[in-house]
């Protein structure tokens, strides 16, 4: 699959039909897969790299990368195309400046999970047959997908790219039986003491980082109201019990109907806080209230906030 | 035995065309209801952000209310609606994280509904004194 | 900081009687930004300003708390004392101690503690308050009608003799719209045409008036008192400033094979025609669907006969553009399509027909002289059922027919049973309706003379079905009352169908971004009082597109609408509510939210220039609220993620600064 991206990319950039292309490059570690400009065919055979650990969603770069001269090539996994074609019904992204590759994707792995099988000294990965075969520095080793799994591809919406300009590997289908709602339903079966107790336990480790909303594509305002000193509600670390419920209600509120489910937010979650959770529950609420709804498949659709029937359910 | 009778702080957003009028309306025909609530008026009751809620609360509210036009009477024509779908949605998520469900509501009270907006207003604060101080959205900061 | 003045009025006894007033003064002349803090016995007297005028000077006051009677009462009575000692109106806020404090409460001790909370309040929004200013916005003295039935014309020629200019934009070649092709008008069975064509031939003539017949309205931009309206002027081959209807090109016209419009499809008119005798402008139009010259080529006779060198086969359509201040809806009404109800028979059986398509069968200028004649056999019909109520007052589950009830059916069908009734005595009519209402002056009076005088049986129950039998129809029916099934053999059934909205009022209604209902009827600004303006500032309604109405119901509602419009371009400037939504481009993300919910299509979008770091420029998406347009509802404000959209008057920050005083 590398290699067939690293190909066609070199291609574009060597015809002129794109100057920039926009994929992954080796973090500190080389399981921690990092967002990377490429600008010259030396760079990109230097340092793009694609496996299982590429889990990062490129969309949300394009807001200002697709600002600049030129056109970037960028490859979004279906998932991530949801969130390209939000940003584009935003207005975000500038989609003459942007050149779409779909690459097929059956479910990234989660690090932790790996490091939690006392897997160590990891150094790469690869997919086969429903087993990811994890080099390590000790030899390499397979394990059972599913097991290693992040937990958003477990429940993965959706195999079909809904935006590309061409695709490398194959175009899937929704998924309709995904389960995603499965542990807000857990939840809302739960007392208001037990919802209490479950999201005091999470939400009181958050620590402020803003990690979850600086990769969020939906959180992609020029300067968000928490940051904002005239808001009247801008904060810095949570000291308190209430400012991180605060926050993440509030997020999770602006996001709604505009957040297509990709997960990024738990992902990078250092505190490794559910935050999906929030945004799973508003658009179960959406769905089961105001019919399904999906941000990002179709741009022209309204969004479940931005219009009302007269017959609406009351608050 | 001596009990000191807790009363709750209540904030009630009213639109400035329906609801307020109704709350001037429930004053002109001196239908009482308690001292607790205390309205702030804002134009349409689709001006009531989630933030202001949730600050509310941080601050030692012990209930918010929003009364606004009955749908289809809103006076910009559509208000009332989007204040449904959003408080809908929010509603929903405060009580998905354990806070309790009948301390926030959403009322659509008419300028001539001056006996509604006692009745109601009466009815909130004896839910809301029944469910007792709210803990799980306090900033204990604000409430020195 | 502000300089705040507190002013505490006792209302007499109304405040005082309960509140300590001179306890809340003093309270509240403690709080951060308070100079000056008093209480007074009736501050909305002539007194109570003057003394508040005197501390606005002499303590140079830059802010204005009053604790009185509800801001719905004397808000703009201090907001004036303010301006006439030159302090911006909005650095007035009121605590409303009368209403929401000293009516409702009996304890002297949890008022007076609550009237401190609610000043504490007041005063912790007006620290926040910024003066604000009316905006201005000039008006183009000319309104634009959309659609010539008797409602454009009505509003058309209320606005002209006003002494404005007005264009009726009409998509048919005519003005006259449905009220021409009707027959008779009830209560009062004067002819339609002869109380219609006189005002339509007003119109023609008015010099303030410009009638765009055969045109069709493109875009739209602007608001109030500054539209732009592009107006698409359909080619009618003819030259219309050279045509002098004379009507020798529809005589020898050879194509006499289009369905004729105007009489409901029963005859041919000509390739060329001109809709009625009495049309306006009573100019020929050729149907390009059916000239053998456009088609290919072969003919021209008109253009030969023509003796004024009108007919012009290159015509193209002209785009024109026009500025106005104000637009009026006058689309009207179609009847439903009576296919859709195939057990009454209606497309497969020929002597089943609309209520609209009976006018003209009725009519002397239609395609049987007035004489009534069945369409299949053109033999005079002996039994005359009427259905009512087809396609009207339908249930949810009904997914054929509207829910709301037609309002006109009832009385047409006692008007045409009681002409047939009285032209031709030997025939028997029946009518089949669930309720027969006739609210409207002299309308029940007509409806029973139908019945008492003129005989016509009214049954109470639904029609069945209908089917042919033979050269008569079947009609089955139940008959509710006397709790039975009828078999009536009928010569003519007539079907009283429900009337739609035309099917361009939503496009232009969108055009407009004026809302509509679920049914596409415009909704009106406020349904009870401001029922002829659309929510949409400078859209105002004239007739059945705002809902179903009969035709003096109409009359007086286009001339309700002539009256607002007349008072938009009136004014030479209109003053703008500062109290209005604006975005702060700097945080505005351009993502369309706010659009999404404003009711008045206040808010645009324009790409704009920004300095970016080390000496770039960024190009980003921003939104602009038209101050002209918006209303201050504030729904844009919730919808905006990044806090971009604020409101005047009622800003985030203010309303929390509230929400925080309140729960100190």
């Amino acid at each position: 699959m590398q290699k067939m991206m690293e190909k066609r990319a070199l291609e574009l950039l060597a015809d002129g039909t794109v100057s920039r292309v926009l994929g992954w490059s080796a973090g500190e570690f080389p399981y921690d897969m990092t967002p990377a400009v490429f600008e010259t065919a030396e760079e990109l055979q230097d340092g793009f790299v694609y496996n299982d650990f590429c889990g990062a969603n490129l969309s949300k770069y394009l807001i200002k990368e697709s600002r600049k001269e030129g056109k970037i090539l960028v490859f979004l996994k279906p998932c991530d195309t949801y969130s390209f074609n939000q940003l584009l019904a935003e207005h975000r992204i500038i989609r003459d400046n942007i050149y779409v590759i779909g690459i097929e994707c059956y479910g990234k792995a989660d690090v932790e999970k790996l490091k939690a099988m006392g897997l160590e000294g990891i150094t790469g990965i690869y997919m086969k047959d429903g087993e990811y075969t994890v080099e390590t520095v000790y030899g390499s080793q397979t394990v059972k997908a599913y097991e290693a799994m992040a937990e958003r591809c477990l429940a993965c919406k959706s195999k079909k790219h809904v935006v590309y300009d061409e695709l490398i590997g194959e175009d899937g289908e929704v998924v309709t039986d995904c389960n995603r709602f499965d542990m807000v339903e857990q939840l809302e079966a739960m007392t208001p003491e037990q919802r209490f107790a479950f999201w005091r336990g999470e939400l009181s480790r958050c620590i402020r980082c803003n990690a979850c909303r600086n990769v969020c594509p939906a959180c992609s305002c020029e300067q968000c109201v928490f940051d904002n000193p005239n808001s009247g509600v801008a904060q810095k670390a949570a000291v308190n019990s209430f400012e991180e419920n605060m926050f993440h209600i509030i997020r999770a509120f602006h996001v709604a109907g505009r957040c297509t489910d990709c997960g990024e937010c738990s992902r990078v979650c250092p505190q490794n806080i559910p935050l999906h959770l929030l945004n799973r529950k508003f658009i179960k609420d959406m769905n089961a209230f105001y019919g399904e709804y999906q941000a990002g498949e179709d741009p022209d659709k309204k969004p479940p906030l931005g219009t009302y029937t007269l017959g609406d359910r009351e608050a | 035995m001596q009990v000191t009778e807790y009363k709750p702080k209540i904030v009630a957003f009213c639109c400035n065309w329906c609801s307020y009028a109704g709350a001037d309306g429930a004053g002109s025909a001196r239908l009482s209801y308690p001292e607790e609530v205390k309205i702030i008026r804002v134009p349409c009751s689709c001006r009531v952000n989630p933030m202001f809620i949730l600050r509310a609360f941080q601050r030692g509210a012990d209930g918010v209310i929003i009364a606004g036009c009955h749908p289809g009477d809103c006076h910009y024509t559509s208000g009332n609606y989007f204040t449904r779908r959003r408080m809908a949605l929010l509603f929903s998520m405060l009580d998905y994280l354990g806070i309790e469900r009948e301390r926030t509501r959403v009322e659509w009270i008419s300028a001539a509904e001056g006996a509604k907006f006692s009745k109601t207003m009466t009815e909130f604060c004896a839910t809301v004194a029944a469910l007792g101080e709210n803990k799980r959205l306090e900033d204990l900061r604000c409430k020195k | 900081m502000q300089r705040i003045g507190v002013f505490i009025c006792h209302c007499g006894t109304n405040i005082a009687g309960t509140v300590d007033v001179k306890a809340v003064a003093e309270a509240l002349s403690h709080e951060a930004g308070v100079v000056f803090s008093t209480d007074y016995q009736y501050m909305c007297s002539e007194s109570g300003q003057q003394l508040m005028r005197e501390a606005i000077r002499e303590h140079r006051l830059t802010g204005i708390v009053v604790g009185s009677c509800s801001p719905r009462m004397h808000e703009a009575t201090f907001r004036k004392a303010a301006a006439a000692e030159g302090l911006n109106s909005y650095m007035v806020e009121i605590a409303n101690l009368r209403e929401h404090v000293s009516w409702i409460h009996k304890d002297m001790k949890e008022a007076t503690e609550k009237a401190i909370i609610l000043g504490r309040a007041a005063i912790a929004k007006v620290h926040l308050n910024a003066p604000l200013q009316a905006g201005e916005s000039p008006v183009t003295k000319r309104a634009l009608v959309i659609g010539g039935g008797i409602a454009g014309i009505q509003t058309a020629l209320d606005i002209a003799e006003a002494g404005f200019e007005v264009d009726i934009v009409e998509k048919s070649p005519t003005i006259g719209g449905k009220m021409a092709q009707l027959d008779k008008t009830f209560p009062t069975l004067d002819c339609a045409a002869c109380i219609l064509t006189p005002k339509m031939v007003d119109a023609a003539q008015h010099e303030k008036i410009t009638i765009y017949a055969y045109s069709e309205l493109e875009a739209v931009k602007g608001y109030i008192g500054n539209f732009k309206a592009q107006i698409r002027r359909k080619a009618r081959f003819v030259d219309e400033t050279k045509c002098t209807g004379c009507g020798i090109c529809t005589e020898k016209c050879p194509m006499k094979k289009a369905p004729n419009e105007f009489n409901m499809g029963f005859d041919k008119r000509g390739a060329v025609y001109i809709p009625f005798a009495q049309a306006v402008p009573k100019v020929a139009t050729i149907d390009a669907d059916y000239c053998l010259m456009l088609k290919n080529g072969k003919c021209g006779i008109c253009s030969k006969v023509c003796g004024a060198g009108a007919i012009d086969y290159k015509q193209q359509d002209e785009i024109i553009e026009r500025e106005y201040g104000a637009i009026v809806a006058a689309t009207g009404f179609n009847p439903i399509d009576a296919k859709v109800y195939g057990e009454y028979g209606y497309g497969t059986c020929p002597d089943v027909v609309t209520s609209l398509e009976l006018e003209r069968l009725m009519n002397a200028a239609g395609p049987t002289n007035g004489t009534l004649l069945r369409p299949s056999d053109k033999e005079h019909p002996h039994t005359v059922v009427f259905v009512q109520c087809v396609g009207s007052r339908c249930t949810e589950t009904d997914e054929r027919g509207k829910p709301y009830c037609s309002k006109i059916c009832c009385m047409y069908t006692a008007k045409h049973a009681m002409l047939i009734r009285e032209k031709y005595p030997d025939t028997d009519v029946y009518v089949f309706y669930i309720d027969v209402r006739t609210p409207g002056k002299n309308f029940d009076e007509f409806y029973r003379r139908a019945v008492e005088q003129y005989g016509v049986h009214y049954i109470k129950g639904m029609v069945g079905k209908v089917t042919q039998n033979g050269k008569q129809l079947r009609v089955q029916a139940s008959d509710l009352l006397a709790g039975e099934q009828l078999h009536i053999n009928a010569d003519l059934v007539v079907l009283a169908t429900a009337i739609e909205p035309d099917k361009t009022a939503r496009s232009i209604g969108t055009m407009l971004t004026a809302s509509m209902d679920t049914n596409d009827f415009f909704t009106e600004a406020h349904p009870k009082l401001r029922p002829v303006e659309s929510p949409t500032a400078g859209i105002f309604l004239s007739g059945v597109c705002q809902g179903p109405k009969d035709i003096p119901e109409t009359v007086s509602q286009a001339s309700a609408c002539a009256a607002k419009v007349i008072g938009v371009l009136a004014k030479d400037k209109l003053t703008c509510n500062p109290c209005v939504a604006s975005s702060d481009e700097l945080l505005c993300n351009g993502c369309s939210s706010c659009e999404k919910v404003c009711p008045y299509g206040a808010i645009t979008y324009t790409d704009k220039e920004f300095r970016g770091p080390n000496r770039t420029t960024l190009i980003r998406r921003v939104a602009s609220v038209n101050p002209a347009v918006c209303q201050g509802c504030g729904a844009c404000t919730v919808a905006c993620p990044s806090g971009a959209m604020d409101l005047k008057g009622f800003t985030n920050k203010q309303i929390m600064a509230e929400v925080d005083a309140i729960c100190k």
